[in-house]
């Protein structure tokens, strides 16, 4: 049952990201692009997600326990450290450079584009080779 | 600057609103923070039990994409296919830089900001400055 519920959120998740534009990188760096023609569309993005979210959220929360499993896992971490300000700002660039950030690179893999297969095996061993060094 | 006259604005908002959909779905079904680059990085790290719930996220999002694909492909990765050296590189900074720094667009950017999170403001506010200077600087 927790396989199917997480086989349909990450189904309507990209449904979300195609609808939005969020899965076309020319759309993402016009998003980006503030200085010379801005294209704000993916601010309403955000803006969309979060007002459902944050809703939502705060009475899923409330729940004894979700649905199929025994208890919720939330983040614990409150520290802002040196880590969090430097990986956010190699993802920024990574995220700059091909306008594709890690959702919308899974969601374009049937597109059949050989770059995005390439783009995606890079970056999950990169993961890969973080967490295993950070251990 | 200038701004582009046709916003697509409608559409926009009603794919965060799906995205914000499965979030909640992903979290009162699975008790999980929807964060994209943490459910893919932990596939290969994860212990038995946790590992089939991401793998089924992940060929959920591909098999969603792929509707996007063929209904209207010039709003994907094929309207312009970055070169394989671009893919690489640019993969490399997404993959270290979301593995260290907890999360990305998804999971800081909409989960971590939805629950107030400080972390997750300041990595946002973070990684859209670095994504910003990177387009500024046309490389």
């Amino acid at each position: 049952m927790k396989n199917i519920t997480s086989l349909l959120a990450g189904f309507i998740f990209a449904l979300g990201l195609g609808l939005s534009g969020m899965m076309n990188p020319l759309k993402v760096k016009m998003f980006l692009d503030v200085t010379r023609t801005w294209d704000p569309a993916l601010a309403f993005v955000m803006i969309g997600a979060i007002a459902f979210y944050a809703i939502t959220f705060r009475f899923i929360v409330k729940r004894e326990a979700p649905l199929c499993e025994a208890s919720f896992s939330l983040p614990t971490k409150t520290i802002v450290d040196k880590k969090l300000l430097l990986g956010s700002a190699l993802f920024g660039v990574g995220w700059g450079l091909a306008g594709i950030c890690p959702g919308p690179a899974f969601a374009n893999l049937a597109s059949g584009a050989m770059s995005i297969f390439v783009f995606v095996v890079v970056m999950v061993l990169s993961m890969f080779a973080v967490r295993k060094l950070e251990k | 600057m200038t701004i582009v006259e046709d916003i697509t604005w409608m559409q926009a908002l009603a794919g965060g609103a799906l995205i914000g959909l499965a979030s909640s779905l992903l979290l009162f079904a699975n008790g999980k923070i929807a964060g994209i680059s943490g459910i893919a990085g932990g596939v290969l790290n994860a212990k038995k039990n946790d590992r089939w719930w991401r793998i089924l996220f992940v060929l959920g999002l591909v098999i969603g994409g792929f509707i996007t694909v063929y209904l209207n492909p010039n709003n994907t990765i094929l309207i312009e296919v970055p070169s394989l050296y671009r893919s690489i590189t640019a993969g490399v900074f997404v993959g270290i830089g979301t593995a260290l720094g907890s999360g990305c667009t998804s999971g800081h950017g909409v989960c971590g900001i939805s629950r107030f999170s400080k972390r997750s403001l300041i990595a946002t506010a973070t990684f859209m400055f670095f994504g910003f200077v990177t387009v500024w600087l046309g490389v």
